[in-house]
């Protein structure tokens, strides 16, 4: 996995897939195009050398700086980073996927982001994607049954955005 | 809102046949572990169907995150698992201490372990004696939590706590052990290790728990791994893992030099260093029996650790060394790191950004995958299979929702 090579497997493979890659870094992680992550994480799973046939966890990072002064000063752009975490049993190695989505689609506040879903993949993704569509508001196309699992159903907003304010009250109860 | 709740029958019913019930086994159950809420369809007293609905512990843990540096944030990570805290406060310490480089003392690591172990101890005698709870035998969990309530004494002793320590922390651990405290120790495990026969007489042996465990519920290797799911679940399903040997070395580092055996079946038979009953015959790989086991016999693999971390820690010369100052610096980049804790794997993701307060938290929970394996478990089972196997996944419902 810490070689050049798979890398170089996995491009020949799915060529234009694979934007970036850190592997020295503390986690090695490889940037994937958003509309091709299903296809990266199934050949990860079935054709790469490890087989990375279990997915960890997925994370939805919100990188936005809600307050508009200290918003001016920072040096990365505002995105939604997604990042999965895959481990190989028989190898006993990880591997981390990243994949870089706008906040909102068409820059349209309201219209949710939208992603492949790999739930055919890996059966897990399920419910970790459903909670990122809970917390974080990503949409996953192809998700078989995409719906809030933390939060209650007729909950409005994604609270672990980073410019989210609580609802002034939820069925009579006062949120702030 | 409103126009979306009448029109889509998912939120509020489901599409109930004539001949089918839907029985909801609410928030509120004695056998659900915690606030969980099962949804059943059954034809009869069979069910066909199991939907599991969770959040009723959601205290937005993660949010809170980022408002903290990372150690505030430890006693969150307490209220997690909370019948294992102290795994938790590890957990969520080591992958701070791989962001930012830091090893703690030798000494140190000693300690880690032999409180992880003795963690583990403690929740598996919850998980077992609330396993029998669940399937109406009453003894053993007061026999567990007899146990249990010695090992709560001990941690009294050592951080102030009875469930939720933070004694474990960023940097090292809160305080040293009071003086006596090893001599306590010992004195438990010499009296705790023949209990444990006890225990296989009340529950792993008994004809009753055989015939309501053995061949229910049984989760194959490749579902197990597909499902994300980790610990006794997975191990009781046959897949050699276990990330206190396989993991990240800075926590496989912690075990260096430890002598311990995977409770797996391997080879067709369990570790042999000790003696253990029996598998029945009834009972197939991958069943709520082997998953139950599997627990029983980590307990008796974690004695045998702690008294190694007990010697090993008393012949540390070195010093246990101090935590790390409370608005330590986190640096920018982001690290993941999966610790073995009683109920599975448990992974903390850090993102620092550089200030001492990180920017993203995520707690990647064992018992989140593990309970999503039990709606393809509770397929055609019967109604009073789904506690039995419910509570053989061991799941805790605050380290679902977080």
């Amino acid at each position: 996995m810490r070689g050049p090579a798979f890398l170089e497997k996995l491009e020949a493979a799915l060529p234009g897939a694979v934007t970036g890659r850190n592997l020295e870094a503390l986690d090695p992680w490889i940037e994937v195009a958003p509309e091709r992550i299903a296809d990266v994480s199934r050949w990860l799973k079935e054709s790469s050398e490890p087989r990375f046939d279990a997915l960890e966890c997925v994370t939805a990072v919100d990188w936005c700086e809600p307050d508009p002064k200290k918003a001016a000063k920072v040096a990365w752009q505002p995105r939604i980073e997604m990042v999965y975490h895959l481990w190989s049993t028989a190898a006993r190695v990880s591997l981390v996927l990243k994949a870089t989505l706008p906040r909102w689609k068409n820059d349209t506040p309201g219209e949710l982001p939208e992603i492949p879903s790999v739930a055919g993949v890996w059966r897990t993704a399920d419910w970790h994607e459903r909670e990122v569509f809970d917390m974080s508001g990503v949409n996953f196309i192809g998700h078989p049954d995409q719906r809030r699992i933390l939060c209650p159903e007729d909950w409005e907003g994604y609270p672990l955005r980073k410019d989210y304010e609580m609802p002034l009250e939820y069925h009579g109860i006062r949120g702030r | 809102m409103a126009q979306l709740i009448d029109d889509d029958p998912r939120i509020i019913e489901f599409d109930v046949r004539t001949d089918e019930m839907l029985v909801n086994m609410g928030p509120q159950h004695p056998s659900t572990h915690g606030v969980l809420r099962l949804v059943l369809r059954t034809d009869g007293e069979i069910v066909s169907q199991v939907e599991p609905h969770i959040g009723y512990l959601h205290r937005c843990a993660e949010k809170i995150g980022e408002n903290l540096s990372a150690r505030q944030w430890i006693p969150y990570t307490d209220r997690m698992d909370y019948l294992a805290a102290m795994n938790m406060n590890l957990g969520w310490a080591l992958a701070v201490e791989k962001l930012m480089k830091h090893e703690v003392s030798e000494k140190a690591r000693h300690l880690r372990v032999l409180i992880a172990e003795l963690g583990r101890v403690a929740s598996h005698l919850v998980g077992m004696g609330a396993y029998g709870l669940d399937l109406g035998t009453f003894s053993p969990f007061l026999y567990a939590f007899r146990e249990r309530e010695k090992i709560l004494d001990l941690f009294e002793e050592a951080c102030g706590a009875r469930l939720t320590y933070s004694y474990i922390t960023v940097g090292g651990l809160t305080a040293d052990l009071p003086p006596g405290w090893l001599d306590k120790c010992e004195a438990f495990l010499e009296q705790f290790e023949p209990v444990i026969q006890e225990y296989h007489a009340l529950l792993t042996t008994n004809a009753i728990f055989v015939k309501r465990t053995a061949g229910i519920g049984v989760l194959s290797r490749e579902m197990a791994i597909d499902y994300g799911c980790s610990g006794p679940v997975l191990r009781g399903s046959g897949v050699d893992q276990d990330m206190r040997r396989d993991g990240e070395s800075i926590y496989t580092a912690m075990y260096d030099g430890y002598a311990f055996e995977v409770a797996v079946w391997k080879d067709g038979h369990y570790p042999r260093d000790h003696t253990y009953p029996a598998v029945p015959a009834d009972a197939v790989l991958g069943d709520c029996w082997h998953r139950f086991f599997v627990r029983m016999l980590e307990v008796v693999q974690s004695i045998d650790l702690i008294r190694q971390a007990i010697d090993r820690y008393s012949a540390c010369k070195g010093p246990l060394g101090e935590p790390l100052k409370l608005t330590e610096k986190i640096p920018a980049g982001d690290a993941y790191l999966e610790t073995e804790c009683p109920k599975g794997q448990m992974g903390f993701y850090v993102v620092g950004d550089g200030t001492p307060i990180p920017w993203r938290v995520r707690a990647r929970s064992s018992s989140f995958s593990n309970l999503s394996v039990v709606h393809e478990l509770c397929r055609g089972c019967l109604i009073a299979d789904v506690p039995a196997i419910v509570g053989s996944l061991d799941i805790v419902m605050g380290e679902i929702d977080r």
